[in-house]
């Protein structure tokens, strides 16, 4: 007891009145409700259920009995050629798009910043307009687009004799990054923009006394200078891609060639919903789950390790 | 690419160095002129064509939509919303209503209890405060999917899917928005002016109130709008918590036409035009909100 009234006076005395922990809690408790009732609870809650499988009875009668498998559930998950080709999948898609969308936004963002580009905040507002677009929206109105009949593109292509079939195994994957770039990268540029216009105008200057044209000093001076803010960009890309699941999920819709499992995220959905097997899209959302946060972690050591703040 | 030339050029006799750069100097700022803004536009039509088609398509009926010109007007535009409201007794604006409610609770209350959390981080020293707000980042990193699963799994536990509990309580926690109501925190509330009030005998809680509040509404704005767009868009949580129609979000319900029109094309017109009216108000709120997503997209990249 003394000991405990003592620590509480140490730390009262440490802080100003009225911004100790008492006072803190009421503002956070909600918040640390939330989410623990949220994030923590559903993980811990399907890790548990991970460990578990339902086993029937070899005649099919008298209901399932739930075993305790431990980390069965992880070695047949994994196992499953449909999973692991899903996660190829998604792997070539971060590859692909992940840079793509860096590219095509550090450009548009670069030449935003150059001194000779005309009405920047209505190219902003254009550049940013499909980030307003819901992506369930945005997968659709592409699918459509990639539709032969209905795609002005596929019109305008056959016309000038190129046949392509947006839809087909081979060319379905590259559409998905087609359209997660036109969703996100306006929402990058404006990042980069925001941190080009930040940049000390001395240096800048410096680098125009110096002789370096417009195009030099947005290669050699501005972009490593934006590195920082490219690095939270790729952060958030990173993790953003491996949420693929709504375009996808509406392209399967328009396209056999994307199967019920295409992507992990699919594969759990699957899982859950049409092969009921819970435990195993437990499993599966676990694994996902700790393979962003590592790839999270890999990211952050990764861009801290350059020049920062 | 002058740039390339010039630099050794500076090194060799300086009698040069005006010949070659006076003329090419000026047509080559037309040039960049042109360059520049021609690949900006470039960039822009990127963007902006396929919301364009979106509006044209919603012009016409499913004949004309695949036969005709995709960028002209169709005549259809009125039947196609008389269609889209009438379809299942109305069903489209139920999902709308539905998508406002999960999406201005989600922003407003969300919104609140993140900025409160956020302002804690900032204003306040206590214990622990660096391990809390590690794992408030942490959750920033766990993507959004791969709670959704879990989340279903615990609210089936407790019977609490196909409600709307379910689709709301889970998008008023949002780590991200405790991360930018710190950032807003530390920038629009300078700690002197919280300290006023409390000379002036104002608690804790009625300063926060009275005084930081107040000063924090384009920061609250901002969080309330990008959670509103946020839930919105959702998709994946609706779909997989909800069974009953009613209940739908406009993205599943349209999500759920779609999946019909390979049965039955004459959906695709309904698919469209209530692409076309969802994404409308969003649209606008972006356009006439210019002010808070820029602010909040700057304050998202500080590291």
């Amino acid at each position: 007891m003394t000991t405990q009234a003592s620590a509480t006076r140490r730390t009262r005395r440490k802080t100003i009145p009225g911004t100790g922990g008492r006072t803190a809690s009421v503002f956070l408790i909600p918040f640390f409700v939330l989410f623990a009732l949220t994030m923590i609870a559903p993980v811990i809650y399907a890790i548990g259920m991970s460990l578990f499988a339902e086993r029937r009875s070899g005649l099919g009668f008298g209901g399932a009995t739930v075993e305790f498998v431990g980390l069965g559930n992880y070695v047949e998950v994994l196992s499953d050629t449909t999973f692991t080709d899903g996660f190829g999948r998604l792997a070539i898609y971060c590859l692909l798009y992940v840079p793509t969308l860096l590219a095509v936004a550090l450009v548009l963002a670069l030449l935003l910043d150059s001194a000779v580009a005309y009405a920047k905040r209505a190219f902003q507002l254009l550049l940013f307009l499909p980030h307003a677009v819901p992506g369930v929206i945005a997968a659709l109105i592409w699918a459509y687009l990639y539709t032969p009949g209905v795609s002005p593109i596929v019109k305008a292509l056959e016309s000038g004799g190129i046949g392509i079939d947006f839809l087909s195994v081979q060319l379905v994957l590259p559409s998905m990054v087609n359209i997660a770039v036109w969703e996100w990268a306006g929402y990058n540029v404006i990042i980069l923009f925001t941190a080009l216009q930040a940049l000390p105008r001395e240096i800048l200057e410096a680098a125009r006394v110096d002789g370096a044209g417009e195009i030099r000093t947005a290669l050699s001076i501005k972009t490593p200078l934006v590195w920082p803010a490219l690095g939270v960009a790729l952060l958030f890309t990173v993790i953003g891609s491996l949420q693929l699941f709504t375009e996808p999920k509406i392209l399967s819709s328009a396209t056999t060639a994307v199967t019920s499992t295409w992507v992990p995220n699919m594969w759990a959905y699957d899982a859950a919903f049409n092969r009921n097997n819970l435990p195993q899209a437990a499993a599966a959302s676990i694994i996902l789950a700790l393979l962003a946060g590592l790839l999270s972690w890999v990211v952050t050591r990764f861009t801290s390790k350059e020049p920062t703040r | 690419m002058t740039a390339v030339i010039d630099r050794p050029a500076s090194q060799t006799p300086t009698p040069v160095k005006p010949i070659r750069s006076h003329r090419p100097r000026a047509t080559s700022r037309t040039a960049a002129k042109v360059g520049v803004n021609g690949l900006l536009v470039l960039g822009s039509a990127y963007m902006v064509l396929p919301l364009l088609w979106l509006v044209f398509a919603a012009t016409k009926d499913a004949g004309d939509l695949y036969s005709g010109n995709a960028f002209a007007f169709g005549t259809d535009l009125v039947a196609n919303l008389q269609r889209l409201l009438a379809q299942d007794d109305g069903i489209f604006l139920r999902w709308l209503a539905n998508s406002i409610l999960y999406a201005g609770i989600g922003a407003v209350v969300g919104g609140f209890v993140s900025l409160m959390a956020g302002y804690a981080f900032d204003k306040f020293e206590f214990r622990g405060k660096r391990g809390l707000y590690a794992s408030v980042l942490v959750g920033v990193l766990i993507p959004n999917t791969a709670t959704v699963i879990p989340l279903y799994l615990l609210a089936a536990s407790i019977g609490l899917t196909n409600t709307i509990w379910a689709v709301l309580i889970p998008t008023l926690c949002n780590p991200f928005s405790v991360y930018l109501a710190r950032v807003f925190s530390s920038g629009y509330l300078p700690a002197e002016t919280l300290e006023a009030a409390r000379v002036d005998g104002a608690g804790p809680i009625r300063s926060f109130l009275q005084v930081g509040l107040p000063m924090l509404v384009p920061g609250f704005v901002t969080i309330a709008l990008f959670q509103f767009v946020g839930i919105w868009n959702n998709f994946m949580l609706p779909l997989i918590m909800l069974q009953d129609r009613d209940l739908f979000p406009s993205s599943v319900g349209i999500a759920l036409w779609q999946s019909q029109v390979q049965q039955n094309p004459e959906f695709s017109t309904l698919v469209i035009a209530g692409s076309f009216v969802s994404v409308i108000p969003l649209i606008v709120a972006f356009v006439m909100l210019q002010r808070f997503w820029r602010s909040g997209l700057s304050a998202g990249s500080v590291k």
